[in-house]
């Protein structure tokens, strides 16, 4: 029985990560099995780990959670020859609001997922990893330990995997519900069991991250292109993409479009195609006021400013970021007013408490756009609110500070006439 | 030579030694980078973010206290961006700080008030509502009030790393994120109160300080300690005439700014209401309160006509005053009869080093040698300082701790091995480690009452076979048990023990500070004069009384387990009580006995000509602490005359009884000592464990 999908694909789409979806039983290992699955860590196992990592350069993939940093170098940090035993960890916190892509490919694909983790401990030489699965998504826990059971049981994990001699565990390990465990240190941390904050840099989990063990770590949309880059070539997956950013994301687009959804589509893709084309457009004729790019911590794009190219360089041309590929559209009747307050609601919430700036500024922010909302802003509460943004952008411990700043700068200095408009009562609290 | 690197810093020149951190790096040349959560000696957190200074080069503000000199570094201390930075951060911080320093106890010594002041803007633009919550009490001596709070976690590591106790985390996140005690709702712990010394703020505040005084308001007086053997200096507050609160954030002393809950709160039996006050004469089964006049008479007449004489000196007792009291038993008294409660071995061990004069340990040693191995005694509970300091060295250095003991000790968290052995089998457990020990660079083996006699011979010729320098601690009860040995308050040619003195029929047996029959009984009929604080079982065995004055009350000196010399500073006066010293120079007078004058400076001048080993430079003694080096051999004890008294960490020997604190202290519940180690080891099963 084919597994109904969230969302109707799109022939836009370059698939490639989420070419399984939507196939009957997708998530078992026979299905992945009859279409390519473990051909590339069968041939990955004949290559040496420096031709492995090459690929995997080749290719310009970089990091899918969200920093983007590039994914071989990344790899090549970690010490494959240390006496001590290296780990590699999943980055499965997907917590950014507006991002629902990894869920996607644990739900449809996980074994995917799984080969691209084994290929990556042939390069780092690694015989555990961990899946650190965000508290709320309960049911994927489940799911991947499902899919686990049948690669051990299928010879796919443990001792000896199909026949190659490797051996790999996978174990998976719920997160308790904060945003903060995303990042990889708090990560970290969370999964030896201590309070998820995050970890003073260097060292770098590269070198000491899991129990002070060299640890991989990556997200799973970033292990699951793996087995495609192996198998396809580092070079035919780069040129799906633009220079330095190889191959397809998983867009999540949301928000105020006729056909919202996770759409594969490929570095550079054109974003007012993709709002108008693949997700099908705004409802009701109305026009596009603004454009979340990649998940709540991007600085916003006014209208005028969407008609770029989504790749990293791009982005950073117009101030913002690509983000984790959460894309919200907002159109003409958003109150930016309330935008901004659901925003920082979420990172007072999660804000882990640690360094100051965060703790007390995301509060502050909330409290005044709360306040700003219900009706009792002043005039001053505009320019405060990007002032105490700017106290608090760059001078946390770790990003959550800056997530919470970025967008709200952004929305008081692009959007400054909605919350002027509110205090004229132009604009009333819906 | 340390490797230095030259870097800039405020358009100033200036050296560091390699690896040094920027915000040492800039005290060291008197320019302050400020901060609330770098705290030297505790890990660093990198989470108050006011240190951020401006290092050219670098996109961001870099953080001040985790980032490491480097060779041509620019770094701006006072920019525009880093003043803005700090008074940014220092708004944030007052967001949800209630502001309420005219009724807090930290005000005028509050760190966040200085830096507010310093480095903050005059008025907020907080207009929201403050989160609040309500104060709670922890333990009778810990008190929380979470809205002050600023989430430094200097207490969380302190209670972890510096005491090894673990009883702080933080519950919660984001704004709302508390500090929180091990039981929920109170503190199972050591209540040394290193957390509430180590606040910044006024959170954590103590419950015998509490709403008293401002701290302007109050003498500082440092002085030593007088509860056990560890010698820690407390500074003690003082306003008219009342000891309000013990700490000692000024550092002096050889403690640092530990302290236990001792040396914090256990002042408070100097103003205990059973505290004597008059001289009292005995009355039938009775006491009545004579005049000191009527006192000295009596003393000098009944002592001017005895024959048979005994001495019993003190642990608590200055030097001077231990001193005086054995010239006075010779010279004046003729007895060879002085003896004082010995608590630990310290005769044979200085018999079997005699010569070698590097072969005792200072506390500081404790902090710097390579490697430590405790026998037979718990130093967490009886020398807490002591047991700081190893663990210190742990932390810092990585020293290997190794602990020969009967049952489990806070020592095995950082031990390299930890034997357990039956009690009297310690010399046995101390030669199974032979191979390790044999492997260190030194040693620093620190031993208590379990070893005596042939034993500690045992121990030193172990210590001399291996091979590499070796440095002891013989580990006594009190404040002064060292002092009161060295000053030879001891039976002189086959005088009578103090056991032998309660059972002998003597004329006169003179209890000076002591509390002989707190676990013993006296069938003698002898005349009882003792000096002392309180009515004390021996002082109601006694047929005269008199008040003495506490270590807190005179000044003098006292040597520590370490043999280190420190100066009491006097900080109150109790009225009606004399010091031992003026008691017996007084005694003396009356007598007609030509003793010298019984003023401290001038006893401890006849100390220095005559007691071997104190020959030290007196502006040392003044500035802090110095090691004597007394090993001059002496004849060894009789078998049976040493016995600790295993004091806990809430006890204090016959003080206990009249401290507030450590009985209140005591009935906080759990038993902090057999959960952690239970698990690990069973209490008195044989067998090694290593971690």
């Amino acid at each position: 029985m084919p597994k109904k999908l969230y969302n109707e694909p799109s022939p836009l789409e370059t698939r490639v990560v989420s070419k399984r979806f939507g196939l009957e039983n997708s998530e078992s290992l026979d299905t992945y099995l009859a279409n390519d699955g473990f051909k590339a860590f069968k041939n990955a196992k004949e290559m040496t780990r420096e031709a492995i990592l090459d690929e995997v350069k080749l290719s310009s993939l970089r990091g899918r959670g969200g920093a983007g940093f590039p994914t071989g170098l990344k790899w090549s940090f970690v010490p494959h020859t240390s006496p001590k035993p290296r780990v590699i960890v999943i980055n499965a916190d997907e917590s950014e609001p507006g991002t629902c892509k990894d869920r996607l490919l644990m739900e449809y694909d996980p074994h995917q997922m799984i080969e691209g983790i084994l290929i990556a401990s042939l390069v780092v030489d690694a015989h555990v990893g961990y899946v650190y699965i965000r508290g709320e998504y309960r049911y994927l826990i489940e799911v991947m330990d499902r899919a686990i059971a049948e690669a051990y049981a299928k010879g796919y994990l443990g001792k000896n995997i199909a026949g190659t001699g490797w051996d790999f565990d996978l174990h998976t390990h719920s997160g308790a519900g904060a945003y903060e465990c995303g990042e990889e240190t708090a990560l970290l941390d969370s999964l030896e069991g201590k309070r998820g904050i995050p970890r003073m840099k260097p060292p770098f989990p590269a070198v000491a991250g899991a129990w002070a063990l060299p640890t991989l770590l990556n997200n799973v949309e970033t292990f699951s292109a793996i087995p495609a880059i192996i198998q396809g070539g580092g070079k035919a997956f780069a040129d799906l993409g633009v220079p330095k950013a190889g191959g397809t994301r998983l867009v999540c687009i949301s928000g105020h479009v006729n056909k919202p959804g996770v759409y594969e589509l490929p570095l550079g893709y054109s974003m007012m195609k993709a709002i108008n084309e693949v997700a099908g457009g705004i409802p009701n004729g109305k026009k596009l006021k603004a454009v979340v790019p990649g998940g709540s911590s991007c600085p916003l794009l006014k209208a005028d400013e969407c008609d770029i190219a989504m790749d990293y360089d791009s982005l950073a041309k117009v101030g913002s970021m690509l983000g984790s590929g959460g894309m919200v559209v907002l159109d003409e009747t958003t109150d930016m007013v309330k935008f901004a307050l659901r925003i920082i609601r979420f990172y007072a919430h999660e804000s882990c408490g640690w360094c100051i700036p965060c703790r007390e500024g995301t509060t502050w922010l909330k409290k005044i756009l709360e306040r700003f909302n219900a009706g009792h802003g002043r005039h001053e509460d505009i320019a405060l609110l990007g002032e105490l943004s700017k106290n608090m952008l760059g001078r946390t411990f770790c990003a959550l500070g800056d997530a919470a700043a970025m967008p709200t700068i952004s929305i008081v200095e692009k959007f400054a006439e909605d919350f002027e408009k509110r205090l004229a009562r132009e604009l009333v609290a819906v | 030579m340390p490797e230095m690197v030259k870097l800039t810093m405020n358009g100033r020149e200036i050296t560091a030694e390699k690896g040094t951190l920027l915000i040492e790096a800039a005290r060291q040349n008197g320019i302050e980078i400020p901060s609330f959560c770098y705290y030297e000696g505790l890990t660093l957190q990198a989470a108050c973010r006011m240190c951020l200074v401006e290092v050219e080069k670098t996109p961001k503000l870099q953080v001040g206290c985790t980032l490491p000199v480097a060779e041509g570094m620019v770094v701006h201390t006072e920019s525009d961006q880093v003043k803005s930075a700090r008074k940014g951060t220092l708004e944030f911080l007052l967001t949800n700080h209630p502001l309420d320093c005219p009724v807090c106890d930290k005000g005028g010594e509050c760190e966040l008030q200085d830096m507010v002041f310093r480095y903050g803007a005059g008025e907020s633009r907080f207009t929201e509502r403050k989160i609040h919550t309500p104060e709670q009490q922890w333990s009778p001596v810990v008190y929380f009030d979470a809205p002050r709070c600023i989430l430094c976690y200097r207490c969380v590591r302190a209670c972890d790393e510096g005491m090894g106790v673990k009883a702080l985390g933080v519950s919660n996140r984001g704004a709302i994120s508390e500090i929180v005690p091990n039981h929920h709702d109170h503190l199972e712990c050591d209540e040394c109160g290193a957390c509430i010394d180590i606040c910044p703020v006024g959170a954590l505040t103590s419950g015998t300080y509490r709403y008293q005084t401002r701290p302007w308001e109050m003498n500082h007086v440092g002085t030593i300690c007088t509860h056990c053997a560890d010698g820690c200096r407390t500074t003690l507050g003082v306003r008219n005439d009342k000891i309000i609160r013990g700490n000692n954030r000024d550092r002096s002393g050889v403690n640092g700014e530990f302290l236990c809950v001792k040396g914090r709160y256990a002042f408070d039996f100097v103003e205990h209401p059973e505290r004597l006050q008059s001289p009292m004469l005995r009355a039938g089964d009775q006491f009545e309160p004579i005049s000191w006049v009527q006192a000295l008479e009596i003393v000098a007449k009944k002592f001017s006509a005895a024959k048979k004489f005994g001495v019993i000196g003190s642990n608590h007792t200055t030097n001077e005053e231990n001193y005086f009291l054995a010239k006075m038993a010779g010279q004046g008294l003729q007895t060879e009869n002085i003896d004082h409660h010995r608590t630990g071995d310290l005769a044979t061990l200085f018999d079997a080093l005699s010569g070698k004069n590097q072969a005792l340990a200072t506390t500081a040693d404790l902090y710097n040698a390579k490697a430590i191995l405790v026998v037979g005694a718990d130093l967490s509970q009886q020398h807490p300082f002591l047991a700081y300091q190893a663990r210190a060295n742990f932390r810092h250095h990585a020293a290997h701790i190794y602990a020969v003991t009967t049952g489990p000790v806070r020592e095995d968290h950082q031990a390299a091995a930890s034997v357990r052995v039956e009690k009297g089998r310690e010399i046995a457990g101390v030669e199974s480690l032979r191979d390790k020990l044999k492997s260190e660079p030194e040693l620093i083996i620190v031993f208590g009452d379990a070893l005596q006699g042939d034993a500690v011979r045992k121990l030193v010729a172990f210590g001399d076979s291996l091979g590499v320098p070796v440095k002891y601690v013989c580990l006594v009860d009190y404040s002064n048990s060292r002092g009161a040995f060295d000053m030879g308050v001891v039976p002189k040619n086959g005088g009578l023990s103090l056991q032998q003195m309660l059972a002998a029929d003597l004329d006169v047996l003179w209890v000076v500070g002591a509390n002989p029959l707190k676990n013993a009984t006296m069938t003698a009929k002898s005349f009882v004069v003792v000096q002392d604080l309180f009515m004390t079982e021996t002082a109601k065995h006694a047929d005269l009384v008199l008040p003495a004055a506490s270590a807190y009350e005179k000044t003098g000196t006292v040597t520590n387990v370490c043999g280190e010399a420190q100066k009491l500073k006097h900080a109150i006066k109790v009225m009606g009580t004399k010091t031992d010293l003026e008691i017996m120079g007084l005694i003396a007078k009356e007598m007609k006995l030509d003793l010298g004058i019984w003023l401290p400076e001038k006893v401890f001048e006849e100390i220095r000509k005559n007691v071997h080993g104190y020959d030290v430079s007196k502006a040392l003694i003044d500035l802090g602490a110095v090691a004597t080096a007394p090993l001059n051999g002496r004849v060894a004890a009789l078998p049976g005359v040493i016995q600790s008294a295993r004091d806990t960490l809430f006890t204090s020997g016959s003080l206990t009884k009249y401290s507030k604190i450590l009985n209140e202290v005591m009935e906080a519940p759990g038993a902090l000592y057999e959960a952690p180690g239970a698990r690990r080891h069973a209490p008195g099963s044989a067998g090694t464990s290593e971690q």
